[in-house]
């Protein structure tokens, strides 16, 4: 295949003129979200479009910042990814490694109960957990919004950290064990460390996830906690459209994703296509 | 490892986790059964009460209702399609050898991970009708003499939803076939170079077959995860202009939203059910999987 290069060299330009469509095509927007953000009010809404600002400038920014205080929404969401990711890893590695280490009656039962919540729809959730929280008192509460992101985050958490754990063969800790330590010594010395990238890419995962939620947030929040993706959309509502800082907020909100993703990425990857590739 | 005396040990380790899902999901789906045989509405709370089937046949004569499912098949259907073909297009272009293959990959990815509420607003800003980029683009070109209100009216909106959807579904796809196809062992399209097969009988006979698990699984879990979306459609069109992009879920929402509980439970409970015949086979495979594992 390779020996033909040289004879191929239209079909390969032809090839790599695709590739270079379908990128235009993904990347577009984000390119066109950070022109307008950073063209000034006079220019947005002029008649000749502009591909780039004749005069870029900050102001949608400062504006966020200033005037609409986007610093709270970024806080507010900053604490529910947060909490939900310590929550959802704690519980998750535990589990995980439970269904990695352990054959034990029930297993199948409680994998597959598992696996099955991210089929329920998301609505299917939402209504009663709603209701639930509203008689419970702690609708409009952070704790309320990270209660509801376990109910997505826990099951893919395990799923993906089992996966991880069964790559490590169990031969690392019957060692350290047979040395006189017991399990849970042996888990904390031998595989947390191990398993320590790939922590860290389930908890990226959890992260961007529940920074992201748009639907839950929208019902669990008000004023006082709203988070970034409800304080984007009410922008809308509040102002009519003002599309230089409602760009503005979207490029705030995506840089942190687009760190996270580009450290975790590797591991991250790995993890998602090992199950679907196996079988 | 097997000693009789850890065995209760498994047990409490999925414990944590097996509450907060029992709390927060078991819980819900039970009480979103109760609701949908009750008169539920946030608007009147001291009349609620059961009320039997009756919120089910509001629903099936409730021609929004059929609108919204028909809607949803559309939109699960055209989208989850085009996002496979497109998807695996990008797999196999990405699959080639060239300089900076590693960052494009990268880069490929954001839409995957970008809020749906951020793609809601980058494309409606891009459907604008007045100043929205695409209908400069489409001038510039010739191919349109009028701006169109790509999102305000009926004709063009749910086609523009569809559009957003597939450009958001892209790189999944992209990424799960990607992996099936570094699987793929090198030797098979030697041997079929050895018996002089072209690329398409190559594609077909080797490519294809080899990557039916992966398509499988990924196309089901599309299904679901597009079915049940509702941030996308809510942030570009919230289901309008006269409910023509009101998929389902987005239909539940909305209901949600005014507080009648009781009827958008049902619906939910509808929708997961029509949902129930794509997730059971899935759920086949993935018990196939683990009986292996």
């Amino acid at each position: 295949m390779r020996r033909n290069r040289l004879r191929h060299l239209p079909l390969q330009i032809l090839l790599m003129l695709a590739l270079a469509a379908i990128m235009v095509f993904l990347l577009f927007p984000f390119y066109w979200t950070l022109v307008t953000s950073l063209k000034p009010e006079r220019e947005l809404y002029a008649s000749r479009v502009t591909y780039w600002p004749n005069a870029p400038t900050l102001a949608s920014y400062r504006k966020l910042f200033v005037e609409f205080r986007f610093v709270k929404p970024m806080l507010n969401s900053l604490l529910v990814a947060a909490g939900t990711t310590v929550i959802s890893l704690t519980v998750s590695l535990l589990a995980a490694y439970a269904f990695s280490r352990y054959r034990f009656r029930g297993r199948r039962f409680f994998m597959t109960m598992f696996l099955t919540n991210n089929m329920f729809p998301t609505v299917l959730l939402l209504i009663p957990l709603y209701a639930i929280m509203r008689k419970l008192g702690i609708l409009y509460t952070p704790t309320a919004l990270i209660l509801a992101y376990t109910t997505f985050t826990i099951p893919f958490s395990i799923w993906l950290l089992h996966g991880y754990l069964n790559d490590l063969p169990s031969s690392l800790e019957e060692a350290a064990m047979v040395d006189g330590a017991n399990r849970a010594q042996a888990f904390v010395r031998i595989i947390l460390p191990m398993m320590a990238p790939c922590i860290v890419a389930t908890g990226a995962y959890v992260f961007m996830t529940s920074w992201n939620e748009y639907t839950f947030a929208v019902m669990f929040t008000n004023e006082a906690n709203r988070t970034i993706p409800v304080a984007l959309k009410n922008f809308i509502g509040q102002l009519g459209v003002e599309w230089g800082m409602l760009t503005a907020g979207g490029i705030i909100t995506i840089i942190p994703v687009c760190i996270m993703f580009f450290f975790a990425q590797r591991r991250l990857v790995e993890g998602l296509t090992a199950g679907a590739v196996k079988g | 490892m097997h000693r009789k005396r850890l065995v209760l040990w498994p047990y409490l380790l999925i414990l944590p986790a097996l509450l907060t899902i029992l709390a927060v999901v078991f819980v819900p789906v039970l009480k979103a059964l109760l609701m949908s045989f009750q008169s539920y509405d946030l608007r009147r709370p001291h009349r609620i009460r059961y009320t039997g089937l009756e919120n089910y046949g509001e629903a099936f004569s409730d021609p929004l209702f059929w609108q919204a499912l028909m809607k949803t098949a559309i939109w699960v259907a055209a989208g989850v399609g085009m996002q496979f073909i497109f998807g695996f297009m990008l797999a196999l272009l990405l699959n080639r050898r060239f300089p900076g293959r590693g960052i494009v990959r990268s880069l490929s990815l954001i839409p995957w991970v970008t809020p749906g509420v951020l793609i809601g607003l980058m494309w409606r800003w891009i459907y604008d009708g007045n100043y929205g980029v695409l209908n400069d683009l489409l001038l510039r070109l010739g191919l349109i003499h009028d701006k169109i209100p790509f999102l305000a009216q009926q004709s063009t909106a749910f086609p523009a939803v569809i559009l957003t959807i597939i450009w958001q579904g892209i790189p999944f796809f992209a990424l799960m076939l990607l992996a099936g196809l570094q699987g793929i062992p090198e030797e098979l399209y030697d041997a079929a170079d050895v018996d002089g097969a072209n690329a398409v009988q190559k594609f077909f006979r080797i490519t294809v077959p080899s990557l039916k698990n992966t398509i499988f699984v990924t196309t089901l879990l599309r299904i679901i995860w597009v079915a049940n979306s509702v941030d996308v459609i809510f942030n570009l069109t919230e289901g309008g202009p006269a409910y023509s992009t009101q998929t389902l879920s987005v239909y539940v929402f909305n209901k949600g939203n005014t507080l009648n509980l009781g009827y958008a439970s049902t619906m939910a409970i509808l929708l997961a059910l029509a949902l129930a015949t794509v997730a059971v086979p899935y759920l086949r495979i993935l018990f196939r999987q683990q009986e292996a594992g």
